[in-house]
């Protein structure tokens, strides 16, 4: 179609407009009955299938309609990140609450899991023999042991801590029981507010300061010096800022009192062993990844950087992990989306995401529609933004071709 | 390896030998000779310790750190599982006495759970005197297995074998017929429960997935195409427990009065789904790999779709796939384990309530670690197949 002959001359000679004849063996009139068929015969499963449902919903005096988030909940929840109270909250806030709690395991899930993955991935590289044979076999048990599994192990083992009278103490202000883990908490006062705004301020400097060293580099051949710069402004900075302001600093420690502990910053054993049970089960797979993306950079590269005199981080840094990179996001992509679907095993161990607080509520309500088609959207529309992301990162990072 | 690789190509240290490094700036020039680099280590097992595992400082510190750190992990649990473990427990009127196990509990293992508890683990419920037949079952299925992996069964005849084998151990499940009695589905349990999920799954799950790999790849039926899209993305983008849910309180709803199907069918209909939309993507992959002249050569040759389909794309197009297609099995192996959320048991729900009585309560690990240990068993064994199959083709596609 696109040749070198000037398309205007040759106008007239479209392909004529096709008529469809009616005989079967006319591909245009057969692709269009095998559709109607086809959609045919899905519409009518469907709509046999709703109208059974109807029927049965009926007759079981169940009210159809999503009305029924509005109403107040009995649901109890265990920990939540907003203020929710069993008896005053609406079914719809209790759905809020569990989303909040999916998207809590999945976010710490996603990030512990990359850094754990890669660093695993790297070390099967090493050179050492031991450490790579170990990552290898930590890899291949992780792999083939469901995450079920995995999940009610680690649970289990939590459980047989101690009560919270005699928990294990392992370092000051850490306390291991069967209630969670308990740790000390930074008592955080305004000037440690400021001084995070500084660090984003010195965030935001230092990008601006490597660009020009960038700039002054492509043009003069000289670096100005961007470590000690870059130190300054995200180390220097908020600390004079604290110090200005008074440098306080208080630990808020959990103490006992009674039967339980207050105080300082905690852990349900739910969460732990969900997170710590996500976490090193999807780095086997992420440090797979990993090392397939570093093994996909050609040698050559590797041997040219050398020849180039650039030292090991900047070798890393400069060619072979953006070139690694692009190997590794699109399959990094889909195990951050297993992660946060598997964060749904959660309701295994008794912790409450949305999966969990919407199957509660199905049970109360006895709205099984509903309650699913809500798991379900809440899942697609974390899928979708997790993907959209991915898919903006990998065309950023895409190899420009010409 | 570099071994083997070096003596076809030209070795640069023999050349090297031969020629002197020019001379630069007036310098004497070099023999190159001079600075060959001595082989680090040497030969022998300590020649190889010396560069695997002690070539530079801080390899010899990560090495030395380990070792401590595996002979303690290794000592700490051989001390559990072998030195304190109690291997038996002696049986009362009212059970058996598991005192010896709770006073080392923490200390040994409690190994006797096991003893007590492997019919229960492996068959769950199944009629006690009845069990021969989930064990032949098992057998059946694992042969099965074997058969398939072997590539010189890859013919038509297999999907007879499977037809034939899958028939035979429904025959023994249910029973009823030849003087077995007749045991309904929420009697089964265990290991019998996981493999039917996987394997019928995956069995049924396959010829739709094929569809609907081929159904998202028509151009000229863009309907049929949106239906297939939308159902490969709705199923991937939600979890297995949200369809396990569905079938279990949302299915009965859409049935017609008086039909409820058992617990069992409507999980495997769910697997069979959430399969079917994971396969057909690992299928499209293999159809899209394959070369355009394909297709076009048999569009060539006159040959209808289905023939098309059928002789020429499909035969090579799955061969390209059985890899990843190993590996999709061997996810799916492991999430029929979800299936304990709806309350059926399965291998690992059936270990999960078997410590359920009092009498064992907290030796959950003993029998987690023996489910895990099964479960490793199948995959492993499928991985490592997987593997060679890969290297084998990969081998071919080099040749």
């Amino acid at each position: 179609m696109s040749g070198t002959a000037d398309p205007r001359l040759f106008a007239a000679r479209r392909p004529p407009r096709r008529r469809i004849s009616l005989s079967w063996s006319d591909p245009v009139l057969r692709s269009l009955v095998w559709q109607v068929v086809i959609i045919g015969i899905v519409v009518a499963v469907a709509w046999y299938l709703i109208s059974n449902a109807n029927r049965n919903l009926a007759a079981r005096h169940i009210a159809t309609g999503f009305g029924f988030l509005q109403n107040t909940s009995g649901v109890p929840i265990g920990e939540s990140l907003v203020t929710y109270t069993p008896g005053a909250s609406t079914y719809g806030w209790a759905l809020v609450v569990g989303i909040l709690n999916t998207l809590k395991v999945a976010v710490v899930g996603v990030v512990l899991a990359t850094i754990l993955g890669t660093l695993i991935g790297v070390a099967r590289l090493s050179q050492n023999w031991l450490l790579s044979r170990i990552c290898a076999v930590y890899i291949e048990v992780m792999r083939d042991i469901p995450l079920l599994l995995q999940l009610l192990f680690w649970y289990g083992l939590l459980q047989v801590l101690p009560v919270p009278r005699r928990a294990f103490h392992p370092v000051p202000g850490v306390f291991l029981s069967n209630r969670g883990i308990l740790f000390p908490l930074l008592d955080w006062k305004s000037a440690h507010s400021w001084a995070l705004l500084a660090f984003a301020i010195g965030l935001v400097l230092t990008t601006l300061w490597s660009r020009h060293a960038r700039r002054r580099q492509e043009a003069t051949g000289q670096r100005p010096p961007v470590w000690p710069v870059a130190l300054a402004l995200l180390v220097g900075l908020p600390v004079v800022v604290w110090a200005a302001l008074g440098a306080p600093f208080h630990l808020d420690l959990p103490v006992l009192r009674g039967f339980n502990f207050h105080g300082g910053g905690s852990m349900t054993p739910e969460y732990g062993a969900l997170t710590f049970g996500l976490v090193i089960y999807t780095a086997a797979y992420i440090a797979e990844i990993v090392r397939s993306g570093i093994l996909a950079v050609p040698h050559g590269q590797w041997e040219a950087a050398g020849a180039l005199g650039l030292h090991r981080g900047q070798l890393l840094r400069l060619i072979v992990l953006p070139q690694a990179m692009r190997v590794i996001i699109p399959p990094m992509t889909s195990e951050y989306l297993n992660l946060t679907k598997n964060s749904s095993l959660a309701v295994a161990i008794g912790y409450q995401d949305i999966v969990s607080i919407a199957g509660t509520e199905i049970n109360q309500t006895g709205q099984a529609i509903e309650g699913i088609a809500i798991i379900m959207a809440v899942y697609l529309t974390i899928s979708l933004s997790i993907s959209l992301f991915m898919n903006w990162y990998n065309a950023r990072i895409a190899l420009v071709e010409r | 390896m570099s071994q083997s690789q070096s003596q076809g190509s030209i070795d640069p240290r023999r050349i090297a030998d031969v020629e002197p490094v020019p001379a630069i700036a007036g310098e004497v020039a070099t023999p190159v000779y001079h600075r060959a680099q001595p082989r680090v280590g040497g030969l022998g097992p300590l020649g190889w310790a010396r560069a695997n595992l002690f070539n530079s400082w801080v390899s010899t510190a990560v090495t030395l750190v380990l070792v401590y750190a595996i002979a303690r992990i290794a000592i700490a649990f051989i001390d559990w599982a072998l030195v304190n473990a109690v291997w038996t427990v002696p049986q009362t009127a009212t059970g058996p006495n598991t005192a010896r196990c709770r006073d080392l509990m923490g200390v040994g293992a409690c190994w006797a759970v096991i003893g007590e508890k492997y019919r229960f683990i492996l068959f769950g419920r199944f009629p006690y005197e009845e069990q021969w037949r989930p064990a032949i079952s098992i057998l059946l299925f694992v042969g099965l297995y074997v058969v398939s992996a072997m590539r010189r069964f890859w013919r038509r005849e297999l999907i007879l074998i499977w037809i034939l084998a899958l028939a035979v151990i429904g025959l023994l499940m249910f029973g009823g017929v030849f003087g077995m009695t007749y045991v309904p589905t929420d009697e089964w349990g265990g290991l019998p429960i996981t493999l039917i999920l996987s394997t019928f799954g995956l069995a049924l799950a396959f010829p739709l997935a094929v569809l609907v790999a081929l159904g998202r790849r028509a151009r000229s039926l863009p309907a049929i195409r949106l239906l297939c899209v939308v159902y490969i993305e709705l199923i991937r983008g939600v979890p297995l427990i949200s369809l396990l849910f569905m079938a279990s309180v949302m299915f009965p709803l859409f049935m017609p009065e008086g039909l409820n199907p058992d617990k069992l069918l409507r999980a495997q209909v769910a697997i069979i789904l959430f399969a079917g939309a994971y396969l057909a993507e690992v299928i499209r992959g293999g159809l899209q790999a394959l070369p355009k002249g394909q297709y076009e050569a048999a569009d060539a040759l006159g040959l209808s779709y289905w023939q098309k389909t059928g002789l020429i794309i499909l035969p090579q197009a799955l061969r390209l796939v059985i890899p990843p297609l190993v590996n999709t099995f061997i996810g799916f192996f492991k999430d029929t384990s979800l299936v304990l959320i709806i309350g059926i048991f399965d291998l690992l729900n059936a270990a999960k309530v078997a410590v359920a009585e009092p009498a064992w309560q907290g030796f959950q690990n003993e029998v987690f670690l023996v489910a895990a240990a099964i479960y490793f068993t199948f995959c492993y064994a499928m991985a490592s197949y997987s593997r060679g199959l890969e290297r084998q083709f990969s081998r071919s596609a080099r040749r």
